[in-house]
């Protein structure tokens, strides 16, 4: 119960995390919304994984996290801090999340009937994560957002993908992506400032 | 020796040891004949085969467990390795004309080990991971230190990583489909899931609008790598799952599906091949038609499809390679590849012209050319089903067969009076001189490259018969 209870708390934070991303303009608050997604896919992930192998995305996230933190930070003063041009279509953003929100939890009690074994409270978060990340996918082209809004999509997708497959070598390979995103975001972010920073 | 350290963690070794390497010819070197090495012991020494030299006894073994997982390159893997390594050789001899050797090399070696690692594991299934992996090297590829990234590649970036969940999904909902064929929205679940996915992976239409503006903005020799390597795994990808699943093989929708997405990029890749201004967008839709004529060999199967698409996979990477040769040595010289700012360019720069133009016309299936006999075989085939089909094939190839002429026009059009001469470099001409007698070669006589295709075979237990 208490479990049941926790797990819809997290789909709670994972719809107001995703969400966040979408509406922040500040990189700092940006990865710490990050942070807390990652918390809540290893809560989730860890209802059907060893806890020590659902601890590896909690530290994948975290490691994803820092290291765009970092590179954030070694390129202040080449990016705008704050976007200024991102404040504008904030209801139409309060808007299309709430519709994605909707539409995923529409789908939700579909979705256990052919994966069998998984909970609706997995299922509407990753949904939720899906759903919000593609949207913020479709609406931006800054390159810090599109990592974001991956990464995001991913997350979504492995919360999902972990009540179907276990496997060691999987859950290897869907931390190195996570990993090599992030380290593709920050080059990406890094290498056309690169003489600058130099 | 195992066959998984030959050919996936040999070339990942050299890609490290061309990283400290500072001379561009060094790397090229290394490079070119670790590759070519690779594709020979592909194409002529049997795996789990012992072979005697003397008192000496020799064996490739070809499993390896990782992770509790067993990655295995076996027999029916050796036709694909040598065609991939044979074509990375060259490749990585005229990446030193190109000055991307430095880029190209190393991480040519290691975006090629993780994609024949994508083919080696097991479950198949997790190959959409290891491709991802390639595709995020890619990017370091694509994007050198200082230079702005364009939208292209983030549009790439974005559309393959989309690919890889979906292709998962659908691999593990398909053997419920395989052990309830009745099951029918488990069925037309699995197919969304799985055309969702190849459609991304293959950039198939309207998804590949990533293709010509990653070949506008990009060096044209590492795109052109890029539009060679991802899609020809991608075939391998598909084949494998055609070839595992007996109701995907058997279906009547498949093939239809395939051969209606393959010609839709033909047509609309060389319509608008036709109209472009910029060479390299030419070659972004140019690579869109030969993923199309992909699509439209597989949609053959299981009779001659799989033949059909391995033999297309050489022309395809020569014609490119070879085009994006020329167009290295024509932006050396021009700065820009908008036929504006080359107009006259073949009287200082006849050979890289003439490069170009037969690539392009390869690329359009010209006689004599090395995209043509295999072509002709597939609109053959494709014909005793429809000819509505071949119509408006026809119309794609005439599309870059105008590009082509286009390109040939602007090239050698000028008003000034500008004496011919040679102003290549002496490698440039020998290795464009090259590819362009192969191009002839393969054209004129296409059982050449049989050797490679010993094994095909049993590349493919359902398939490849």
């Amino acid at each position: 119960m208490l479990t049941t209870i926790v797990s819809w708390t997290v789909s709670v934070i994972m719809l107001l995390t995703s969400a966040g991303l979408l509406l922040s303009r500040d990189w700092r608050i940006q990865l710490g919304l990050l942070a807390v997604q990652y918390l809540g896919v290893f809560w989730l992930v860890q209802l059907h994984w060893p806890l020590a192998m659902a601890a590896t995305k909690l530290i994948t996230g975290w490691m994803v996290t820092a290291i765009l933190g970092i590179t954030y930070n070694e390129i202040q003063g080449q990016v705008r801090e704050v976007e200024e041009n991102w404040q504008q279509g904030h209801a139409f953003r309060i808007f299309a999340v709430s519709i994605v929100s909707v539409i995923a939890l529409a789908i939700t009690p579909q979705i256990p009937q052919f994966l069998p074994g998984i909970g609706l409270q997995e299922v509407t978060s990753s949904l939720i994560l899906i759903g919000i990340g593609i949207l913020h996918l479709g609406i931006t082209t800054q390159y810090f957002r599109v990592i974001l809004s991956l990464l995001t999509v991913l997350a979504g997708f492995e919360t999902i993908y972990a009540a179907i497959e276990g496997s060691v070598l999987v859950a290897a390979l869907l931390t190195g992506t996570a990993l090599g995103l992030a380290l593709v975001g920050s080059y990406i972010l890094i290498a056309p400032n690169w003489n600058k920073t130099e | 020796m195992n066959a998984i350290f030959l050919w996936i963690i040999i070339p990942v070794l050299a890609a490290g040891l061309t990283l400290l390497i500072n001379r561009q010819q060094h790397i090229v070197i290394i490079g070119g004949i670790v590759s070519a090495i690779l594709a020979l012991t592909a194409a002529f020494i049997p795996v789990d085969l012992a072979l005697r030299f003397g008192p000496f006894s020799y064996k490739i073994t070809s499993s390896l467990q990782i992770l509790g997982r067993s990655l295995t390159l076996g027999q029916e893997d050796q036709t694909g390795l040598g065609i991939i390594y044979g074509l990375l050789a060259f490749w990585f001899f005229g990446s030193g004309v190109a000055q991307v050797s430095r880029r190209l090399v190393p991480f040519g070696l290691v975006i090629t080990s993780l994609l024949v690692a994508s083919f080696a594991v097991d479950p198949f299934l997790y190959a959409a991971l290891l491709i991802e992996m390639a595709v995020l090297l890619s990017i370091p590829l694509l994007v050198p230190f200082g230079k702005p990234v364009s939208r292209g590649v983030i549009r790439f970036l974005i559309y393959q990583t989309l690919a890889m969940p979906f292709i998962l999904f659908a691999g593990w909902l398909l053997p419920g489909v395989e052990a309830s064929p009745g099951d029918l929205a488990l069925a037309i679940q699995s197919t969304i899931m799985l055309s969702l996915g190849f459609a991304f992976l293959f950039s198939v239409f309207p998804l590949y609008s990533w293709i010509p503006m990653l070949s506008e903005d990009n060096h044209p020799y590492i795109v052109s790598f890029i539009l060679w390597i991802l899609p020809t795994i991608a075939m391998l990808f598909v084949l494998g799952f055609l070839d595992r699943y007996s109701w995907l093989r058997n279906s009547e929708t498949i093939p239809q599906a395939l051969r209606i997405a393959g010609l839709i990029m033909v047509v609309t890749g060389g319509i608008w091949a036709a109209f472009q201004n910029h060479l390299g967008r030419m070659l972004g839709y140019a690579a869109i038609v030969e993923t199309g004529f992909y699509l439209l060999a597989l949609s053959l199967l299981p009779e001659t499809g799989v033949e059909i698409a391995f033999r297309l996979t050489i022309p395809r990477a020569l014609t490119m390679a070879i085009w994006a040769l020329s167009l290295s040595v024509l932006q050396s010289k021009a700065g820009s590849l908008n036929l504006l700012h080359l107009k006259g360019i073949a009287r200082s720069y006849p050979v890289a012209t003439i490069g170009l133009t037969l690539a392009q016309l390869s690329a359009a299936g010209f006689p004599l050319t090395a995209g043509f006999p295999f072509r002709l075989v597939l609109l053959e085939k494709l014909s005793t089903q429809s000819l509505t089909t071949i119509f408006w094939i026809l119309i794609g190839i005439f599309g870059l067969l105008a590009g082509a002429i286009r390109t040939m026009t602007n090239l050698s059009t000028t008003t000034e009076n500008i004496p011919w001469q040679l102003n290549e470099d002496i490698y440039q001409t020998v290795l464009i001189g090259v590819g362009i007698l192969t191009l002839f070669a393969l054209g004129l006589f296409p059982q050449i490259v049989h050797p490679f295709f010993r094994y095909l075979p049993v590349a493919f237990e359902h398939l490849g018969h």
